[in-house]
């Protein structure tokens, strides 16, 4: 199930555990990234606390845990070559696994159509 | 500025937005940050090739002196500039800044003598200041025309000049900080080498109506991509070219930011016009016995850009503060994060270890010579 968040993440849900990375829209926003600092596995998060660091030539931009819960794994992939996340922000540009602390919240969370038209 | 439609455009606005420019506000105008080729690609393309930039918004003055005499305008732009202005050749431009009675710097600009006058380019940020201060202080002698009514543009890059060279040969044989007037596409302009790049390249002064043709011209090369102020910044970064109010202001004085070389021996103590502008006793004691701080290029070890304003600390606990970060970013040509900031002259030297803290982290940095790259000036 993939869900999104008005803060322009992307989170594709696998039983209690979602896959997040940032949408193609913020990917193309924030320009070619040139460093990315991810969280360390087994840290825990609350929705909207500063989870990964992105920064372009230009800027530093945060990027927010968008439920509460605990990072599982991260994609090292990025912090190596950050561009990935410009050339495939929804694939081979993910940011982290968050183990949900609570399923239910993916409820409260954008649809697709929802979030393309946030974006429109 | 309270909304959009306060913005002032250049002569190439619509141009920008034709090619796809994002658009931002600087300086109270509305313009392009970067094309779709994106900052990282716009940078390296420019060192590779050759970048043109619209810099419009910046002030085009010209200084005539009421005698119709190049020496007494020369004379009169003196009182302001700690520059060597009255020994400055016909057809060639050099850097200088206006300076406050306390030493401090209200401006940086680029100066070129042109037969009897000087025609003068300030920061468009600080350009109705600039006019207002050499107005006051020397409107009795000289007259100050604002070219309000033309475009600014630089070409960038070792191939530029081929590009402009199409136009107009000539430029092939300017020297750096040559001014020639040229007719580009049949139109008079007035062409500089130079830029703010570290590049070797040019600035095209043009008549506004003609600014788009000419800047079509050139972009048909297939060298030449269209470059933002985004690449503009980490461009002159690399180059440790001073952005003014970040790395200089009323708050630095010339020789704290380095820029002692741009005061030339006529205007030293012993010289033959020594002193005599804004903050003489400051800037002349400071070159003789130094400052307390020094700007200096800065080099993080890691791969995480370092942006002002950030502290500067000589150990990795942050006990003592020693300075801060007053330009930074990535630099693409660098391939690492490059940054520039005043640092205690006792931390001063190349190789000196020092620390700044990013989001609850001691981050080693190292002072380094400036630029960061091999500047391609053709002397």
């Amino acid at each position: 199930m993939l869900k999104f968040t008005a803060e322009h993440e992307w989170l594709q849900i696998d039983g209690d555990v979602a896959t997040v990375g940032i949408t193609a829209h913020a990917a193309e926003q924030l320009g070619d990234l040139v460093f990315v600092e991810l969280p360390d596995v087994g840290s825990r998060f609350d929705k909207g606390a500063d989870a990964a660091t992105v920064e372009s030539v230009k800027a530093a931009s945060e990027v927010y845990c968008p439920l509460d819960g605990e990072i599982t794994e991260v994609n090292e992939a990025i912090v190596a070559d950050p561009s990935l996340v410009n050339s495939d922000p929804q694939g081979a540009g993910w940011f982290f696994k968050l183990k949900l602390k609570n399923r239910a919240d993916v409820d409260g969370l954008l649809d697709e159509s929802a979030y393309k038209e946030l974006i429109a | 500025m309270n909304d959009q439609t306060a913005l002032k455009t250049t002569p190439l606005h619509a141009l920008h937005l034709s090619l796809g420019a994002r658009m931002v506000p600087f300086a109270g105008y509305d313009m392009p940050v970067q094309y779709p080729l994106g900052v990282l690609k716009e940078h390296l393309h420019t060192r590779a090739a050759a970048g043109l930039f619209d810099v419009s918004h910046m002030g085009q003055l010209i200084v005539r002196a009421r005698s119709g005499r190049y020496e007494d305008a020369a004379l009169a732009m003196e009182s302001l500039v700690p520059v060597d202005i009255l020994g400055l050749a016909d057809g060639r431009q050099r850097y200088g800044f206006l300076t406050d009675a306390n030493g401090g710097i209200l401006d940086d600009l680029m100066l070129t003598r042109r037969d009897d006058h000087l025609f003068v380019v300030v920061n468009a940020g600080c350009k109705a200041a600039d006019i207002a201060h050499i107005e006051r202080h020397i409107g009795d002698r000289c007259e100050i025309e604002v070219l309000e009514d033309r475009a600014l543009i630089a070409l960038q890059g070792p191939r530029a000049v081929e590009a402009l060279a199409e136009l107009w040969a000539d430029v092939a044989a300017m020297k750096f900080m040559d001014v020639r007037h040229c007719r580009l596409h049949d139109v008079s302009c007035l062409v500089s080498r130079s830029g703010y790049s570290g590049e070797d390249g040019y600035e095209i002064s043009i008549p506004a109506s003609y600014a788009v043709d000419i800047a079509q011209r050139l972009l048909e090369h297939p060298d030449v991509q269209p470059i933002g102020l985004g690449a503009r910044d980490s461009l002159r970064l690399e180059a440790g070219l001073c952005l003014y109010g970040n790395d200089i202001d009323t708050t630095t004085s010339p020789i704290e930011a380095g820029l002692e070389w741009a005061i030339q021996k006529a205007r030293r103590a012993g010289g033959a016009r020594e002193g005599g502008f804004p903050g003489t006793s400051r800037i002349l004691a400071e070159l003789e016995n130094g400052t307390a701080r020094r700007r200096v290029g800065l080099k993080p070890e890691g791969k995480a850009p370092v942006r002002p304003p950030a502290r500067l600390y000589a150990d990795a606990e942050g006990s003592a503060e020693i300075g801060h970060v007053t330009s930074g970013g990535f630099g693409p040509s660098a391939e690492s994060p490059v940054a520039m900031g005043y640092v205690t002259t006792s931390h001063a030297a190349p190789g000196t270890r020092i620390f700044t803290e990013i989001r609850g982290k001691f981050l080693p940095l190292t002072v380094t010579p400036l630029p960061f790259i091999k500047p391609t000036y053709k002397r």
